[in-house]
């Protein structure tokens, strides 16, 4: 019977000593400082989201770029290929 | 199209320049605050790819049953514009989730399909460039292939377990305060991206007639 209390009071203490810490923190008496805080909470998202607008506008205008190109360098090949043609004696 | 080029570039243009303002204007999402603005571009660029993978898989399909040169054509501008918008979509995702989950990457269901179907499409390129007689074929097959994975990727969140958010979240954007305007800018930013797929798809295919009409007239000049 005592080996029962026994066992019963220290599974109440287990149960309950969780509330031990769970007790409110004590009031923060001015600014927490931003070095405190996890990383993910330190870290500015301004930056982040002008480099992902930026990065889409690089990465698309680069290819705009690149299909201006190709479209211009084609052109000219058929040019030049069109001269030497009116040029040849047939 | 022809017709309709210039005046849809003007659009598409003013359409572009006006997204920044219509995304500044949305309200703060409450647990990610100002990174959340970039979903607006982020979906958009999935939605472009949608299209974009569409219209290679299905262009790469009509290629291989009949050989038509045109989808050939369409099937290379749209694998093109799927490393295009995936390579966006993965960037601004690795931006969004450094800080909303405090890392670049992570090899999660759907980010590593991603990863994937971005490496399929430059295989594509890749074969196209690199492959030699018959490589249209073999490229083909991989866009039919890479047409196929995209269900995967779209639903891989609410699949498996990622720490990507599920294709569920969307509905409960009209539950938060500030949920129409947030609507209105999604639609605003995918109706863009879809139009500057399209206005794209056109430019890229021309270079491919062209290219095809130069190699004409090459054989032309080898006859006289």
């Amino acid at each position: 019977m005592t080996l029962r209390r026994l066992w019963m009071l220290v599974l109440t203490f287990t149960l309950t000593a969780s509330t031990l810490f769970a007790q409110p923190q004590p009031p923060v008496d001015g600014f927490v400082p931003a070095q405190s805080l996890p990383p993910t909470e330190q870290l500015p998202a301004a930056p982040l989201l002008i480099a992902a607008y930026s990065v889409f506008l690089v990465l698309m205008m680069g290819y705009l770029w690149t299909i201006w190109r190709r479209i211009g360098k084609v052109e000219q090949e058929m040019q030049e290929l069109a001269k030497r043609q009116s040029g040849q004696p047939r | 199209m022809r017709k309709a080029f210039v005046p849809l570039v003007v659009l598409g243009a003013a359409m572009f320049a006006y997204a920044p303002v219509a995304i500044a204007h949305t309200p703060y999402e409450s647990t990610m605050l100002l990174i959340q603005k970039v979903f607006y571009f982020h979906l958009a660029a999935w939605a472009g790819l949608g299209l974009a993978i569409s219209v290679c898989g299905i262009a790469s399909a009509i290629y291989l049953f009949n050989g038509s040169k045109v989808a050939d054509r369409l099937g290379v501008a749209g694998a093109e514009l799927v490393v295009v918008f995936c390579t966006f979509g993965m960037i601004s995702g690795s931006l969004w989730a450094r800080k909303a989950w405090g890392i670049w990457w992570g090899w999660d269901p759907k980010l590593t399909m991603a990863f994937i179907i971005d490496l399929v499409f430059v295989g594509y390129i890749l074969v196209r460039r690199f492959g030699g007689p018959g490589a249209e074929k073999l490229a083909a097959a991989m866009g039919i292939f890479g047409l196929a994975t995209t269900p995967f990727i779209y639903k891989a969140a609410d699949w498996w377990r990622t720490i990507h958010p599920q294709t569920s979240v969307m509905k409960t954007l009209s539950n938060t305060e500030g949920g129409a305007i947030m609507w209105s800018t999604v639609w605003f930013c995918i109706v863009t991206f879809l139009l500057l797929t399209v206005l794209v798809l056109a430019a890229r295919t021309r270079l491919e007639r062209l290219k095809t009409r130069l190699d004409e007239l090459y054989l032309a000049a080898e006859d006289l």
